[in-house]
This record gives structure tokens, sequence and C-alpha cells, in this order.
């Protein structure tokens, strides 16, 4: 009896490995007391940033996202070593806003030819000043009117905490990290993160925070999500 | 040296090189608030700003940050003009040849400087904003040695035959030489944009010397409430910044009493009693505080807010005070310690207010006043044994001051 090669093909996949992509997943937490953060107390000579607060709550610094239980927001979390497989070109812009005199958010990644779209969402003028210290990443310097056109940026090279800030309001940070490929991700504010569809096989995750640093961890995907989880420390 | 020299005839050609001496240390002061204020690319385009003719901004565009830098663009734009009035004025009227030069020199300088201070905003380059700061300083002395040059005074001093130390001549130039150096150390601090490198004083992260190991500098920044990262090397260049200034004020004290010492045997250089009373009263409680100061900062470990808070100013106002007393009673060498205390005071003050806007440039400004106090010394010294021959040249003989004549 013969039997249609269609048949046989479907039957030999079915006994094949199937090489399926996973989710890493973790937490991260802090440990012990961070230093306070401070009020922004310059924007307050500033009338018009000053005008979009009350005068009893100024927005502070944000240099430690800690929830009650110590979930650990802001730490960038992403696969080290793995480099030359950036999407950045076909994936959909990041937006870095301006408002209330303040970047949001402060901590972004994305992928290296990925585009940044700033916008400025404030009634008044800001100049966007990116400072990258790693070769081949462009330094860029330009105004933005408010109700202006949004600007758009590209990094060619990973870079890690790349500042961008506002010279007209020098209280205004963000930091960018750039990575090479897509496997990446920021904590939320549950100190939670997710990096999606890892293919198979050994990696090192990395979890950096751009005040106590990187921390690494090695890990093993295979067909089902990987947990790893973080404890960062003030000492 | 300067024959042709008639101040009469110059007097408002002196007036006028006052004028831009004085119009260039108010440049000083608001290059150090755009510096200060992290505003020095608050407006990324020039000569335009903001897409405008410089000189037609609308008003509305004069905030935050692009208040200090337009504000600092003008104000150059008026030096510049200043200057170059002048170098045609001395060009035309002064006939000492080297003055020529001088004013040429003037000239090419404030329009080297104006350019450099535009590159530095379109080539956003760091490095460029710390030339810019000491070309500055190095501008702001060649003004008032002109100013001195075209003064009458400069004629009196360049026609006496004075014998001058040549130690102290050779101590007040190195004095200066290591100001300036600080200078260059200040303006590298500031160009890096880091914010302060130690936040605390007189320790450094609790110590006499800080550890600045890979863990530790880590730890400083993961406490820091900076938003950049620190490094060792800034840490270190603070640390130098601070022995380089005690071994300032040594110095220049010594100066004083070296100074003070060969005035005491000329009768026409000791100041009025009443004068010697009081800067007497004030240099005790100068000294007063200062033990007080010291005192407190070993035996508490670290200074009080509070304590801080009033003893600080009235530290600052008493050295303002004997600067100022000593200047007027024309006690260049008293008036540069005066400056010095003052400048050190400051010092600490911009720690201890972490590096608020207003008193790290007044730093600025009082370092920019030492450092030509010292210049116009040494020209001063200088261009008298210039005009002395070898064998006249006392050890101890007078130095003299602006107003006095030993003939």
């Amino acid at each position: 009896m013969k039997i249609p090669s269609f048949f046989l093909l479907i039957a030999a996949l079915a006994f094949l490995p199937v090489a399926r992509a996973a989710d890493i997943i973790g937490v991260i937490t802090l440990k012990g007391t961070p230093p306070a953060e401070k009020e922004i107390t310059p924007m307050m000579d500033n009338p018009d940033c000053a005008a979009m607060y009350d005068p009893a709550k100024m927005p502070t610094t944000h240099f430690y996202v800690v929830g009650p239980k110590g979930e650990f927001a802001d730490v960038v979390v992403s696969l080290k070593g793995v480099t030359g497989q950036s999407t950045g070109a076909s994936a959909p812009a990041a937006v870095l806003d301006q408002k209330g005199c303040l970047y949001s958010p402060t901590i972004l990644a994305v992928q290296t030819g990925q585009k940044i779209t700033v916008k400025n969402s404030d009634t008044c003028i800001h100049n966007v000043h990116s400072k990258p210290t790693v070769d081949g990443n462009k330094e860029f310097n330009d105004v933005q009117m408010p109700g202006g056109a949004d600007l758009t940026y590209t990094f060619p090279k990973p870079e890690m905490f790349l500042k961008f800030q506002c010279d007209v309001h020098p209280w205004m940070f963000a930091w960018v990290s750039v990575f090479d490929s897509p496997y990446f991700c920021v904590s939320d504010k549950d100190g939670k993160f997710v990096i999606k569809n890892v293919p198979p096989g050994k990696y090192t995750v990395e979890a950096n925070h751009r005040k106590l640093g990187a921390q690494t961890q090695d890990v093993e995907v295979k067909d089902a999500d990987v947990t790893v989880n973080f404890t960062f420390e003030v000492k | 040296m300067n024959k042709n020299c008639d101040a009469k005839d110059n007097r408002w050609l002196h007036r006028f090189a006052v004028l831009t001496a004085a119009a260039t240390f108010l440049l000083l002061g608001l290059g150090g608030l755009v510096t200060s204020n992290e505003a020095g690319m608050s407006v990324p385009d020039w000569p335009t700003s903001y897409g405008y003719n410089m000189f037609a901004l609308p008003i509305k565009f004069w905030k935050g940050g692009a208040f200090f830098e337009h504000s600092h663009r003008l104000l150059a734009s008026a030096v510049g003009f200043l200057t170059t009035i002048l170098a045609v004025w001395i060009w035309l009227k002064d006939s000492r040849k080297w003055m020529k030069w001088l004013a040429l020199a003037a000239f090419l300088g404030v329009v080297a400087q104006g350019v450099l201070g535009g590159l530095r905003v379109t080539m956003k380059m760091d490095s460029l904003g710390i030339f810019h700061g000491v070309i500055a300083q190095t501008f702001f002395v060649l003004t008032c040695a002109i100013a001195l040059f075209t003064s009458g005074c400069w004629q009196k001093i360049s026609e006496q035959k004075l014998n001058v130390p040549r130690g102290l001549q050779n101590l007040v130039l190195a004095t200066t030489v290591l100001i300036f150096l600080q200078l260059i150390l200040g303006a590298t601090m500031r160009g890096q944009h880091a914010g302060l490198a130690i936040p605390d004083f007189p320790t450094a992260y609790g110590q006499i010397w800080p550890d600045t190991s890979a863990d530790a500098v880590a730890r400083y920044n993961a406490k820091s409430t900076n938003p950049n990262t620190i490094t060792a090397f800034q840490i270190n260049l603070q640390m130098i910044h601070r022995i380089v200034a005690i071994v300032i004020l040594s110095s220049v004290a010594f100066c004083a009493l070296w100074k003070k010492r060969l005035d005491k045997f000329e009768a026409s250089k000791v100041a009025s009693a009443w004068i010697q009373n009081l800067r007497l009263v004030i240099g005790v409680f100068l000294a007063v505080q200062l033990v007080v100061f010291v005192g407190a900062a070993i035996y508490f470990g670290e200074l009080n807010n509070a304590a801080l808070m009033f003893v600080g100013p009235v530290y600052l106002i008493t050295c303002a005070l004997f600067t100022v007393i000593s200047f007027l009673s024309s006690e260049i060498a008293l008036g540069w310690l005066g400056l010095i205390l003052l400048q050190i005071g400051l010092g600490m003050a911009t720690i201890w207010t972490n590096k608020a806007a207003d008193v790290a440039t007044a730093h600025v400004l009082v370092g920019a006043l030492s450092l030509v106090t010292g210049a116009l010394w040494c020209i001063i010294a200088f261009g008298r044994s210039a005009e002395m021959p070898e064998t006249e040249t006392a050890p101890f003989g007078a130095f003299g001051t602006f107003a006095t004549n030993k003939q």
C-alpha cells in the first residue's frame, strides 16, 4: 500500500522536538533603606513649571521607585551578551514624553535602530539633549516648542543608561538603555518583569539599576517559562 | 617704559578700559551662572537663538536655563563691542608699541572666546566649555592689566626706581600661577557637569581621604541624590582642589606677612591708626571664627546645619569687609589674603549648599579676583624691577603700593 508523502511529512514533524520560545519572568526586590528623594525645588523658581503643581506637593526625584514590600521598579533587565539580533527597525516607536516639566518615563529601554519619539505635552519650551557615551551614538540637542512636532531619534550602538536631559529645566532627566536584541524589559511598579519569546538556550540575565549597578544570574530556557528573581540592597 | 603715556590725555581711555574690565567681570559672573545652572546647552543653536536673530529673541523665550544662556550671549556681545572700541582707541591714541599689540591681543582674544563659546554649543563638547572658562579668566586678567597700563598710577609706578625683593616677587608669581592652575582644576570640575563629587566638608565621605575603590564609589553613588554618576577621578580632582587651596592660603598668608614686614620699615606705607585697629579687630574676629569652625568640625565630626546658616554668612561678610578695607588702604597683600579667605569660605559653602548656583558662581568670581590681584601684583613688581639696575636690588627693599612714591 502506498502511503501519501503528505502524511509521512506530518508523521515526521510530530516526532521532531519543538523549539518553542519561552518567557523569562521574575520579581525584583529592594532591601535596605534608599536615600530619601528630594523635592525638586528649582522648579518653584520657574513659573511655567511651578504653575502645573500644587506648591505644597511639588514633585520629587525618583531614583528609587520602591513599593511597600520592596517591589523595585525601573530596573532594566536584559540578556547579557545577546547581540546582533535587533529588530529595532521594524519595532514600534518608543515614546518619551515631557509632561509637567518632567520626563516620562525616566527609565526607558529600546533596541538599536528603534525609533524614540519625544513629545512635548507641556505649554513651555524644552530642549531635548541626548548625551551618549558610546562611540557611534550621536549627541542630539534640539529645541522643542510647546505644541511643536514630535522629535524622533535612533541610536545604532548598544548603551546602558544613555542620558536625555533638558537644559532649560536642568532637573529633567531620562535614561534610555539601548540593546542590540529584543530581549529586555523594565521592571514595573510591582517589581515584575517579563522578557518575552526567548529562544531555548543558556543565558545570563542581567538586572541593572542606575544607582545600584548590575546583578546577573544564569538561566536555561527550555520549553517553559523560566522564573528568576533579583534582590538589590542599599548598604 | 612708557615715557609717552600721559595719564591726563588718556584719562577717558583709562575709564573706558575700567568699564571694559568691569563688564568682563559681570560677564564672568553670568557665565558662571550658566554653568552653575547647567544651562549651557539650553539654546541649541548659535549664532542664532532658537532660530531668531540673537538680538531679537522674543522675551517669552527668556526663561529657565535659556534666560542665563541668552543673557550671557548678549552681554558677551557687549563686551566684544567694548573691547573692539578699546583696541581701536589704544591703537590710535596710545603711542606705546607694546600697548598696541596688547590691545590687538585683547581684540583677538574676545573674538576667539566668543567663537569658542559658540562652538561649545554647536559642537556639543563639554571640554570646550572648560577651555572657555579658563580663557574667560585669562581675558579678565588682560582687561584689568590694560586698565592698569592706561592709568596714571602705572606711569608713576614705572617711573619709580624702587628696590623690589626678588624672593617676594617670585613667591607672588608662583602663587599666582598656582591660583591659575587651581582655576583650571575648578573649571574642569565644573565642566564635567557631574555635580558635587564629594558632598561633605571638612571630611570627604566621612574620612580624611576618601576610599576611591570601585566598591566604595558604587556605594557613594547608591546613596547619592545627584542625578549623575560620580567617578573616582572626579573625587580625586576635588581632593586635589582642596589641597591646592590650603597651599594657596599658606602662600598668600606668607606673602602678606613678608609685605607687612617690609612696610614696617617705611613710615609712608603704614596705614592710619584707625584702619590698623579696625583691621586688627576684624582679623581677630576672623581668627576666632576659624578656630570655632575647625574646632566644631573636629569635635562633632560634622558641622551642624543651623550653626552653618548663622556662622557661614558672618564669616563671609567678615572676610569681605577685611578685603575691602585692605584694598581701600592700598594694602594689596592683605586684600589678597582676604580674598583667599573669602574664597575658601565660598568653597565650603558651595559644598554645604549642595552647589547652590549663586554660591558656586560667587566662588568663581572671587577666584577671578584672586587671580587678577596676584597677576597685577606680579606686573607691578616685575615692571618696577625691570626699571631698576640689578645692583640696586636689596633683599628687603620696599614693594610699594599703587599710591606711594619712595623717591
